[in-house]
């Protein structure tokens, strides 16, 4: 084989190899979601963050506006703090709600935010006031539970009579 | 005479511990020296270039079709486990996930060991035992810069080609059998693929690895070749300890490095 063969087949090689890691990079990857777009952050309190993780989609709507950047531990008031970077094309008025929510009934939790009605828009740096906590399941039974048995005693006692 | 006996299998056990260690030293001054004298090979591209084309281009064919395999094996057996749970729309990630964590760079190097590891050792160790090398440093020429090193550097270079070209291949298996043949929604398998796999954490620490494992396949295979005594049971010898000391390798290493880049960044 002559050399320039070889030279064509080694070119056709690399820019292969090279369109492959592109490929990787910009269709399995996430490399064009939001990385390069403006963003403003927002900090939220939480009681109960559930299983929130850094990076998680922050909705509204059901759109994705903004990412979840850091999730700390406040030691003043016990709660977590989460810092969300929002799109700068997506402006919410002050008083919007953030809740923890969870897409599909074992799916990954998400911020939603709903929108208030107050005239004045989020900047950076602001605190979200309005925020409700993740449904922990646990809770969530042992709360139904001690319904089930407010509900069961007088009826039980009822039979026996 | 129970004594003597132990000591005697004392001595054989201290003497085989050192011959590996005097080896492996060997082997880093060798890599040293190479790495030291590897301005022939880049200043004449050339030489590096020829040794792209027999390490990389000549193992395309084999990396492509054993990558289309891999995914569409994967997208099968995924899509049996996955749909039990409900949850066949998570197929691409799957896929996408474990080829370009794991699968990609350990089974692209495991082949590129075979099918170039294996020539690079027999070509250098058959110079040596037809005194070509020899032949060379009577002419002055430097043998580990004009012969080793090119072949080095020409592995090192295509392994992370060779390891992205399997991934992407691997996903294009997976696609065509996720989507075409057993029908999961194509829009599911791309954007939870999208939402769920990383550029740093999960890409870029794959072609970490498949870097890493270039050298040490390359690196093994160099050595072996110019190591290996100078018979034709010597070059034989040689050449299946490269394929299986880089296999061990690759398989370590990848122990290592997962357990460096993918449970020390989990808690963040």
């Amino acid at each position: 084989m002559n050399r320039s063969a070889i030279d064509l087949w080694v070119g056709v090689f690399v820019v292969a190899g090279i369109a492959g890691l592109l490929f990787l990079a910009l269709k399995v990857g996430n490399l064009a979601s939001f990385s390069t777009s403006q963003v403003y952050q927002v900090q939220a309190k939480f009681a109960n963050i559930g299983g929130l993780k850094a990076r998680a989609p922050v909705k509204s709507a059901g759109v994705v506006v903004g990412r979840v950047a850091d999730i700390r531990f406040d030691n003043e008031s016990y709660e977590a703090i989460v810092t969300i970077n929002l799109g700068y094309e997506y402006q919410f008025p002050r008083d919007t709600t953030a809740k923890i929510l969870t897409s599909g009934i074992l799916g990954e939790q998400y911020v939603g935010l709903e929108a208030g009605g107050d005239g004045v828009m989020l900047k950076n740096g602001d605190r979200l006031r309005l925020t409700q906590s993740a449904v922990v399941l646990e809770n969530l039974i042992s709360q139904f539970l001690f319904n089930k048995a407010a509900e069961g005693k007088p009826e039980a006692k009822e039979p026996a009579k | 005479m129970r004594i003597a006996d132990l000591s005697a299998r004392l001595e054989r056990l201290g003497s085989a511990v050192t011959a590996h260690v005097w080896r492996l030293g060997f082997a880093s001054r060798f890599l040293f020296y190479l790495v030291m004298h590897s301005g022939t090979a880049l200043r004449r591209f050339r030489l590096t270039i020829a040794e792209i084309y027999f390490a990389g281009v000549l193992s395309l064919i084999i990396i492509l079709v054993s990558g289309l395999f891999v995914g569409m094996v994967l997208a099968l057996q995924g899509y049996e486990t996955l749909q039990r749970f409900g949850a066949s729309e998570s197929l691409g990630v799957l896929v996408a996930l474990s080829l370009v964590r794991e699968l990609g760079p350990v089974v692209a190097g495991l082949l590129f060991a075979s099918r170039a590891g294996s020539a690079i050792t027999a070509e250098i160790g058959l110079m040596k035992a037809t005194e070509q090398l020899s032949a060379m440093e009577m002419m002055a020429v430097d043998p580990i810069a004009r012969v080793v090193a090119p072949r080095f550097w020409g592995g090192v270079l295509s392994m992370p080609l060779l390891a992205a070209l399997f991934s992407a291949m691997g996903i294009f298996g997976g696609y065509i059998v996720g989507v075409q043949l057993i029908g999961v929604d194509a829009g599911a398998f791309w954007s939870q693929m999208q939402a769920a796999v990383d550029l740093r954490n999960d890409i870029l620490n794959g072609v970490i690895k498949s870097v890493v494992f270039g050298i040490a396949v390359t690196w093994i295979a160099v050595f072996e070749g110019y190591d290996a005594p100078p018979t034709a049971e010597g070059v034989s010898r040689a050449t299946t300890r490269t394929v299986v000391t880089s296999s061990l390798a690759i398989l370590a290493l990848d122990f290592i490095l997962t357990a460096l880049m993918f449970t020390g960044g989990t808690h963040q």
